[in-house]
């Protein structure tokens, strides 16, 4: 699948602004960017390439059961995520890991998940609303549509008060749409007319599935089917990332329902490392999509506006800072305790966890007794 | 009102009500609740009191209710959500067992996941395929989840309260053949525990247990024993995860004999799982085997053979009189 006269650019693949009929009407969205916010999308696409690369490096090392990598995904995620307000609610799948980091979540957590440390833990009352990673594919679709239930149940769209209003963004893959749980998320959507922006990355493969195995249509024109409004954009353009979104949950936190945006862009990377793309896709497919790549795009703009060496040289730096980092506290990392396996599992308390967590412990004493 | 003669189905409606109007965020979730009143009409009225945004008429497909519920519930909400009947509930088996069950511990803590799913189950209504089974045992393997089933209409105005008022998932099993049957409910006094078993009838020759739909066939399984000149102590599970085992074992060090008793297929039950702690527990008070009478390991026949397929409390008995012939 690839770019049609219907898909949103506003950022060539040669790092120039670029307008169309289809594009026209999200060029406000962008004009008004400071440098700063400019110089952030990259900082943030750039840093979290640095931390996909160290961690892909640390499994290789044996450091980490599995990586998942999210490398060419960087702009889909870094404009939509900057979208974002800061009450808005964002549910991820398990490859966002920049939108992650934009949201305060330490990276570490994501490596903790692959090192068998956690199955994600934090709260993302804490974390500026940044939900767990989902693992079964698509579920967690239906779980942001309850909760923007909850925040149309809870009067919280359209209040006069922009600040006060609130969204929920939801990703997910294209291997995704073809699970009945993004179809009842989309029923259901559009049954509660819910303040929610459905954010599919289309990375054209499922594994080792490619996308035409999973429509014979675009997906954009799918949710069309379910009377929600969806939009096609360049995936790899973190201008039209941005502003589609935050087009699409202003739309959403002013009350005029739920939409649909499939970002067009290319899993560079395996779907995890213990892939081997080699084996069903072919190089000329992936050369057309480096050419592509999300962050050189953005360099050659920002380079274009008479972006200086010295900034770019600032980045590689704090990225090369965080993959030390990042390399030096995963090494570090300790097992967990063996207490959790049994808290948590519920939140009332309940006699069978007590009662087999107070045996465990009784077993572990008995057998250093024995070996003293 | 403190005590008043009323069905099951009426007992579990007012219980809804009062959970209803105690907690402002507590929502009733399903397909045909609203102004229907759910297809046994437990929900009637409350549509009309509270309004549609707290009793959803959703649209039809149990993995959206559940999973809806689940994200409901991350905003503050507690969701009740009604299955229509008990083979529906595989739709949402992803979002019951992956999903509701597992979200509090990934989160470690900082969520918890106050969702009710009740569950009209059970046979005795002459109905179609998928309309009579017994799933309980699916859930009760799921650690995450509770699994409640009451047998009395005074049971069903409480546990349906206290299952909305605790804060973990509670699969509510309530036995649609006893919708329509009359019993007494107290509502100044609860009497028992969510989670705890209870003796209903005294005897000392042979302990039963079961839950739900089972208790009415024990107990008329007990009273044609006295007749018989057998003593059967009847046991109400109530409920089957957490299993409250005190009162089984109890009963068993008194009587040295237990038969277990239940719609669902007796194989990796509900039964099996209490024969096997009861074993362990209570060896050497044991006379005899600990029997199970189930459903047959077959799919849940064509109604016209469902009385053939239900244990009744002939079948009951046979069972007794096998565990005293030792």
């Amino acid at each position: 699948m690839s770019y049609t006269a219907a898909t949103v650019q506003l950022l060539s693949p040669e790092g120039t602004l670029v307008t169309s009929d289809a594009s026209e009407q999200y060029l406000p969205y962008i004009e008004n960017l400071s440098d700063e916010q400019l110089r952030e999308f990259y900082r943030q696409m750039a840093l979290i390439r640095s931390f996909d690369v160290e961690a892909a490096n640390l499994q290789r090392q044996g450091q980490l059961a599995l990586w998942v990598p999210s490398l060419g995904q960087e702009a889909a995620q870094v404009g939509s995520g900057m979208a974002a307000k800061p009450q808005d609610h964002i549910f991820p799948a398990y490859r966002e890991h920049v939108i992650a980091r934009i949201r305060g979540i330490d990276p570490i957590k994501i490596i903790e998940m692959l090192r068998g440390i956690s199955h994600g833990g934090w709260d993302p009352k804490k974390n500026n609303n940044f939900h767990l990673y989902t693992l079964v594919i698509g579920s967690q679709t239906l779980h942001a549509t309850g909760y923007a239930m909850g925040i149309q149940f809870d009067g919280l769209t359209a209040t006069g008060n922009p600040d006060k209003d609130e969204a929920v963004i939801v990703y997910f893959g294209d291997g995704a749409t073809s699970q009945g749980d993004v179809s009842e998320a989309l029923v259901f959507a559009a049954s509660y007319q819910t303040p929610q922006v459905f954010f599919l990355q289309n990375n054209q493969w499922a594994i080792s599935v490619p996308v035409t195995r999973q429509s014979r249509t675009p997906l954009y024109l799918r949710p069309s089917g379910f009377g929600i409004p969806g939009v096609q954009i360049d995936g790899n353009d973190v201008l039209a990332s941005y502003a589609v979104t935050t087009a699409n949950l202003d739309a959403a936190r002013s009350g005029e329902g739920p939409r649909f945006i499939e970002a067009l862009t290319y899993r560079i990377g395996a779907h995890t490392t213990s892939d081997d793309p080699s084996k069903y896709r072919d190089d000329a497919d992936l050369a057309r999509w480096v050419a592509r790549d999300p962050i050189a795009r953005f360099e050659k703009y920002l380079r274009g506006r008479g972006e200086s060496d010295a900034f770019f040289a600032e980045v590689a730096e704090e990225g090369e800072d965080l993959s030390t980092d990042i390399r030096v506290r995963t090494v570090a990392l300790q097992s967990p305790p063996e207490s959790k396996i049994f808290d948590h599992v519920y939140s009332d308390p309940h006699p069978v966890i007590e009662a087999q967590h107070a045996w465990l412990k009784a077993y572990e004493a008995a057998l250093e007794g024995g070996e003293a | 009102m403190s005590i008043q003669s009323l069905t099951m189905a009426k007992a579990l409606n007012l219980g809804l009500q009062r959970a209803m109007a105690d907690n402002p965020k507590v929502l009733m979730m399903g397909e045909d609740i609203g102004p229907l009143g759910g297809v046994f009409r437990v929900t009637e009225g409350l549509q009309e009191e509270f309004g549609v945004n707290r009793v959803l008429d959703t649209p039809l497909a149990e993995s959206g209710i559940v999973g809806t519920a689940i994200g409901l519930a991350m905003r503050g909400y507690r969701p009740v959500c009604e299955i229509q009947f008990d083979g529906f509930i595989f739709p949402g088996f992803d979002q019951i067992t992956s999903q509701l069950a597992k979200m509090t511990g990934r989160h470690e803590g900082s969520l918890s996941m106050p969702v009710v799913i009740r569950v009209p189950y059970g046979g005795h209504i002459g109905a179609v395929e998928h309309h009579q089974e017994s799933p309980e045992a699916y859930f009760a393997h799921t650690a995450g989840l509770r699994v409640v089933s009451p047998a009395t209409p005074h049971d069903g105005y409480w546990m349906i309260q206290e299952a909305i008022a605790g804060n973990d998932p509670v699969l509510f099993f309530e036995p649609k053949s006893r919708y329509w049957v009359k019993g007494e409910v107290d509502d100044a006094v609860s009497g028992a525990e969510l989670h705890s078993s209870r003796v209903v009838r005294l005897g000392t020759d042979v302990t039963v247990v079961g839950h739900g739909a089972m208790l009415a066939v024990l107990l008329q399984a007990a009273e044609i024993a006295a007749e018989e000149g057998t003593s059967i102590e009847v046991i109400d599970l109530r409920s089957i995860s957490p299993i409250d085992y005190e009162p089984i074992l109890e009963s068993v060090r008194k009587t040295g004999r237990l038969v277990l008793a239940q719609e669902a297929p007796g194989f990796v039950s509900v039964g099996s799982e209490i024969a096997a702690t009861v074993t362990e527990q209570a060896f050497y008070s044991l006379e005899a085997p600990v029997l199970r009478v189930a459903g047959f390991d077959t799919p849940f026949p064509p109604a016209k053979l469902e009385s053939v397929y239900l244990p009744d409390a002939d079948r009951v008995l046979e069972a007794v009189d096998r565990a005293l012939a030792y």
